[in-house]
């Protein structure tokens, strides 16, 4: 079994609560100090930071949401002032605002360690070369995984996401001995080996990590048995730090959470409860070290439970099970959120009505993520040139990439083709075959 | 001096092209001329029937998007050289065709080709300068 940091990753389960009840007393007490939203939430709540006495005295403390990211846009969550932030990253909103999260030095050292672990845990040593071809930019995936490597002394390949052709010629020159990448792209990465009369069974590729969108065991069977490695699900969100926040082991048997650092909890998304290990339910993170952005009980609307049984490789570290869907109608697509109230407001703001339209997401085999969007033409914006409605296509594509950052495809169909139920349309068809 | 012509959106699947003429049939509508732009997801049916306003109304009221757009259409003389002559005119003025299409009747030993050019208010000046004959809509419906 592989280790970063065993002695903290195997201490004591009684060590570890102690820990984190030490680290949640801080976290509460600097959130409290330094960020109005807090202070007025947990005044609001009737919690003083005194209350806080031990780690089961977290559900004492009101949840964070998505919305209180965008109600303090950009940087109203930040406890500490600009100078001492070295890092800001971006993801998508619900409503056009990014969701914007911010790193002090000390918490690029948190994650990369975090990571550090993540990619050791699946074999990963300072003799390795990690082809990194998570997307580099405001996503975590790129410079999260870039760091964890350095860390751990490997050689990062900075690649970034795209161009497969030379993907390959550079694992093979290179000699790439570990991956990291979202699982359809693997996947595609698989089936172009194949394409090229590569044999990957040849190849020094050992281990590949692969998160930011959900997946499945058919697809990890799928990856490794294409590139002949061993493929590991990591799971993070960028409110929490990013990629790290939890990492397979070998036993591939679940996501350890790097507890120390990321306190998880269920909850029942109706009723807030707390849900007991074993239980399904909604992943809620407290942040037990992080200085420029603390995160109290942020509720990630992702899906999954937590269990505790021992693992075969000895971590004290609780694991949840690999997400098994959403609370809410967030899309993961090529490791972008995507959320339909996005798309909804662009295709208002073309046409000036209410748009009916179906947002089709696939996964063909050996091929990225398709999102298409199906919009029913109005009156509007037919006319008797074809070129016309191509320029209203052109124009829809254009809008909606530039927003949501990845590429899609319009589809225009007739008037009522797109099923209303109850006299509201259903908005999602996900084709992709996530859950098995 | 001009004609209504009516566009359908219809998507490139088996039946779609029926259920227009289908309707149009049951509604006792004539189709004087047609023609088809497409693209590989979809097309537009141009159409000019004996009644515009009712063929709109019967498409709308069946779940069709209908277009209204005006055209020109114009007698053409039916022997070698009658088209040539009368692009040469509108190219001449650099008036540009958007797309035109071929009727089906004819007008005395004329063809009819209907036009769609912007502006159609210069078309019509140019093309009668040129002493071609642009037909109304009821003469048209009358043929």
């Amino acid at each position: 079994m592989y280790f970063w940091d065993k002695k903290t990753e195997c201490m004591s389960l009684d060590e570890l609560r102690e820990l984190q009840g030490e680290r949640l007393k801080n976290t509460v007490r600097f959130a409290y100090d330094n960020v109005p939203f807090y202070r007025r939430k947990l005044d609001a709540a009737g919690v003083n930071p005194e209350d806080i006495k031990s780690i089961d005295d977290i559900t004492k403390l009101p949840f964070t949401t998505k919305e209180d990211f965008r109600d303090n846009y950009p940087f109203g969550m930040f406890a500490v002032p600009l100078e001492q932030v070295v890092r800001i990253h971006a993801s998508s909103g619900t409503t056009g605002k990014q969701t914007v999260v911010g790193y002090t030095e000390n918490d690029i050292g948190v994650w990369s360690e975090a990571m550090a672990r993540t990619l050791s845990a699946g074999g990963t040593t300072k003799g390795d070369i990690v082809q990194n071809a998570y997307g580099y930019g405001l996503f975590t995936g790129g410079l999260g995984a870039h760091y964890g490597a350095e860390k751990i002394g490997a050689s990062v390949v900075p690649i970034s996401g795209g161009n497969t052709k030379r993907q390959l010629q550079i694992m093979q020159d290179f000699g790439c001995t570990v991956l990291c990448c979202t699982p359809s792209y693997a996947v595609l990465l698989g089936e172009s080996a194949a394409e090229q009369g590569i044999d990957t069974s040849k190849l020094p590729l050992k281990a590949g990590f692969f998160g930011a969108e959900p997946w499945s065991e058919n697809v990890r069977r799928e990856i490794e048995e294409k590139l002949h490695i061993d493929a590991l699900d990591i799971y993070g969100l960028s409110e929490v730090m990013g990629p790290g926040v939890s990492y397979e082991c070998m036993e591939k048997a679940g996501l350890h959470v790097s507890e120390d650092h990321f306190y998880p909890e269920i909850i029942d998304p109706e009723t807030g409860e707390r849900q007991p290990d074993g239980y399904k339910g909604e992943l809620v993170f407290t942040s037990l070290t992080k200085e420029a952005l603390p995160l109290i009980r942020y509720r990630t609307r992702d899906v999954t439970y937590l269990f505790s049984d021992n693992c075969g490789c000895g971590r004290v570290f609780r694991r949840m099970h690999r997400v098994l869907g959403r609370t809410d109608d967030m899309l993961i697509i090529r490791g972008v959120n995507v959320f339909p109230s996005q798309i909804e407001s662009i295709l208002m703001e073309i046409d000036g009505t209410e748009p009916h339209y179906l947002i089709v997401v696939d996964r063909e085999k050996g091929r990225m993520d398709q999102l298409e969007v199906w919009v029913e033409v109005s009156p509007k914006m037919v006319s008797d040139e074809v070129r016309k409605l191509e320029a209203i296509e052109r124009a829809i594509v254009a809008e909606l990439e530039s927003l949501l950052g990845i590429s899609l495809k319009i589809r225009l169909v007739e008037p009522k083709t797109i099923a209303r139920s109850e006299g509201k349309a259903k908005r999602v068809i996900d084709r992709r075959d996530l859950n098995q | 001096m001009r004609v209504n012509q009516i566009s359908v959106f219809l998507e490139n699947k088996s039946g779609r092209l029926s259920d227009v003429t289908r309707t149009l049939a049951d509604n006792n509508i004539n189709i004087r001329a047609l023609s088809i732009a497409d693209t590989i997801d979809y097309g537009l049916l141009r159409l000019i029937v004996n009644d515009p306003d009712l063929a709109t109304q019967v498409l709308t009221d069946n779940g069709f998007t209908v277009a209204r757009t005006e055209v020109l259409a114009v007698e053409i003389p039916d022997r070698p050289g009658g088209l040539a002559g009368v692009i040469d005119i509108l190219a001449a003025k650099n008036l540009n065709i958007e797309y035109m299409y071929a009727f089906v009747g004819r007008s005395g030993d004329h063809a009819i080709v209907v036009f769609r050019i912007e502006p159609v208010e210069d078309a019509i000046t140019v093309l009668q300068e040129g002493g071609m004959r642009i037909l109304r809509g009821e003469e048209l419906h009358s043929l």
